[in-house]
């Protein structure tokens, strides 16, 4: 008898030779499948709170006197990147959490023919792929509440590649947390880290506003969303001040590489013990 | 004979205990066996599966799943093995059906492939009916059978069973055991973790006893009942004469030659050997020490239990004749053969865990 032997003849003889990008293919499929199955769910998860934000930021203060009729232009690129990023960092960081705990739905993925960490990988296209419908969304909900949307073709080029790299940061991320937080800490997850991320990302202002209260301006540096609202803004709005769009898209894909790597480690740790 | 699963010194230290989890193990199932991995909970069980399913990364030691090394080359074995856990851990987005195509899906089979395979399968479990709905509507033996089918979609060589029946009803649990074997005929190997002794003894081709990460035991169940010393029992219901008392006939039943170890056992107790034949260390509280019925008890009866080397049935005539000289009247008799069980508490003690 030898130490290794061959699989037995009386096996069943495995049809299928699986390549490992095929086998990302149908992960990616079966959650693009899943998002298609459960639209009225990703466009209630990703539509009513930009809706409503704009709704009473833009409208119904306005209508009150409180805001400017500028603000709604300068808001709406704010809601575009907190849409986006908000988007790609939730899509993986609730279901990773149930996922490797209560329902351990993962597990058959993690058990098909491919590197785990392409697993991870495929968590991050996801993101990317569902923040950037969302943002895109965001436009004709915009022009719908706001009687316009302010749009700027030449800034086609940075708009979409900053809502990628923001999204990829945003998704990154929900990686990290999404492996890094007990699922008993969920509502902790919410209060401690989405509400700071949410204010601090020079979504409802912009990054140049802030300049008489430099000690916040410095804050909100720390955030990856500033770059992605101040390159959505630059992108759409060019003549109003904003952080210089290499500067943005420089920092990040820093983020989304970074934060991405932290969240592979852990998502690593979670899979293979 | 070739081998489907290979483990060789295999070593498993979580980080922060001092304990191994899996200490040395090493052992061999052939192809086309139905293999039975026993021992406590925490004996190292489920972390070898986790080793061999490539889940749990090995601290040192080889691993090898029909062929392939499952610590050097995870995604190759993964082709080659199939999973059905103890909990369930199907897709709830997904329709039962669903579970099944998209689990070929990720192996790489063609769609019409896929949709033939998992057709043919949903029949084979009984799940034709309810294929559409939703996931959670299946009960516990349904999920079960849908995680099985869902294993045997990409064709494995070896399917790993964990704790399959825990839960079940018998209905389910019989159905499942067919499954099994039928899997067994057409060469597929299966290894299945379970505390059900009389189940394991029941289907597993072999059984290895693992505790403390180590392997303790490994044969067919039969050679490993037949091993345990004082290879049956042979069980009495005596009713003392007037002037005698249980102790003294233990005692003299002791002298029957074959008889290895007599001892008392609670009076008008079940007829079947309880599991465990007493004795054996690690129980708190001086396990060998016989258990006296309370004084007095109910018909008068007492049972003895004989641990016999020979064949129960030829003691019957000296132990009936010890009885008679004695005055005491024979009212019952069982005969005994010693469980997997037996062997289980005998190599892993009765301490719990």
């Amino acid at each position: 008898m030898t130490a290794v032997a061959a699989p037995a003849a009386t096996t069943a003889p495995t049809t299928a030779r699986p390549s490992t990008g095929r086998a990302f293919l149908a992960i990616l499929w079966r959650d693009l499948f899943v998002t298609g199955k459960e639209v009225w769910v990703f466009l209630a998860q990703v539509a009513l709170q930009p809706l409503f934000m704009l709704f009473i930021f833009a409208k119904v203060l306005n209508a009150g006197g409180f805001v400017s009729d500028q603000y709604k232009n300068l808001l709406l690129p704010g809601i575009v990147a907190l849409t986006a990023f908000l988007t790609a960092l939730q899509t993986v960081s609730f279901p990773l959490i149930m996922e490797f705990s209560f329902t351990r739905e993962i597990e058959d993925r993690l058990l098909a023919p491919l590197p785990t960490y392409l697993v991870a990988v495929e968590k991050l296209t996801l993101a990317i792929v569902r923040a950037i419908l969302a943002a895109v969304l965001m436009f004709p909900i915009g022009a719908l509440v706001l009687g316009g949307a302010a749009f700027h073709i030449g800034g086609i080029p940075l708009l979409a590649l900053s809502l990628v790299l923001g999204s990829w940061a945003g998704a990154g991320i929900g990686l990290m947390l999404g492996t890094l937080v007990p699922p008993a800490k969920i509502s902790v997850l919410f209060a401690v880290i989405l509400t700071p991320l949410m204010f601090t990302g020079a979504t409802q202002y912009p990054w140049h506003s802030l300049d008489s209260m430099r000690w916040f301006q410095i804050v909100t540096l720390a955030n990856p969303l500033t770059y992605l609202s101040e390159a959505v803004r630059g992108a759409t709005l060019p003549s109003v001040p904003h952080i210089a769009p290499w500067i943005c898209l420089l920092l990040l894909a820093l983020s989304g590489a970074v934060f991405s790597a932290i969240g592979i480690r852990g998502f690593m740790r979670r899979a293979i013990n | 004979m070739s081998v489907a699963v290979e483990v060789r010194d295999l070593v498993k230290q979580y980080p922060k205990r001092d304990v191994n989890a899996v200490d040395g193990l090493s052992f061999e199932v052939h192809s086309g066996e139905i293999f039975g991995l026993l021992g406590p909970n925490g004996a190292g069980k489920s972390t070898t599966i986790g080793v061999l399913t490539t889940r749990v990364k090995a601290t040192g030691g080889r691993a090898s799943v029909a062929g392939v090394d499952v610590i050097r080359d995870p995604v190759g074995a993964r082709r080659m093995l199939a999973v059905v856990p103890q909990q369930t851990n199907l897709d709830r987005s997904l329709t039962p059906r669903q579970n099944l195509t998209f689990h070929a899906a990720y192996h790489g089979y063609p769609r019409a492939e896929r949709n033939a395979r998992a057709a043919d399968l949903l029949k084979e479990f009984g799940l034709e009916e309810q294929a559409d709905v939703k996931v959670d509507w299946y009960s516990g033996g349904m999920a079960q059978r849908l995680m099985i089918a869902r294993a045997m979609m990409h064709q494995p060589a070896v399917l790993f069973l964990d704790e399959p029946t825990t839960g079940l009803d018998p209905q389910s649990r019989l159905f499942l055991w067919e499954r099994v074997r039928e899997l067994r005929e057409r060469g597929v190997t299966v290894v299945l973790t379970t505390h059900d002794m009389d189940e394991a003894a029941e289907m597993s081709d072999r059984v290895g006893v693992v505790d403390h990460g180590k392997l303790l035991a490994l044969d067919t169940p039969a050679a490993l009942t037949h091993g345990l010393s004082g290879q049956a029992v042979l069980e009495l219901t005596v009713t003392p004469g007037p002037a005698d008392e249980p102790e003294k006939i233990l005692a003299a039943l002791q002298g029957v030659e074959g008889v290895e170890r007599a001892e008392r056992v609670g009076a008008g107790g079940p007829a079947g050997l309880p599991p465990g034949m007493a004795g054996f260390p690690g129980m708190p509280g001086g396990g060998g020490a016989p258990m006296g019925p309370p004084p007095g008890a109910a018909g008068g009866g007492v049972t003895l239990r004989l641990y016999v080397r020979s064949q129960p049935a030829t003691l019957l005539g000296p132990v009936a004749t010890v009885l008679a000289e004695r005055g005491a009247q024979l009212t019952g008799v069982h005969i005994g053969e010693p469980s997997l069980e037996d062997v289980f508490i005998n190599l892993t003690g009765r301490g719990l865990r």
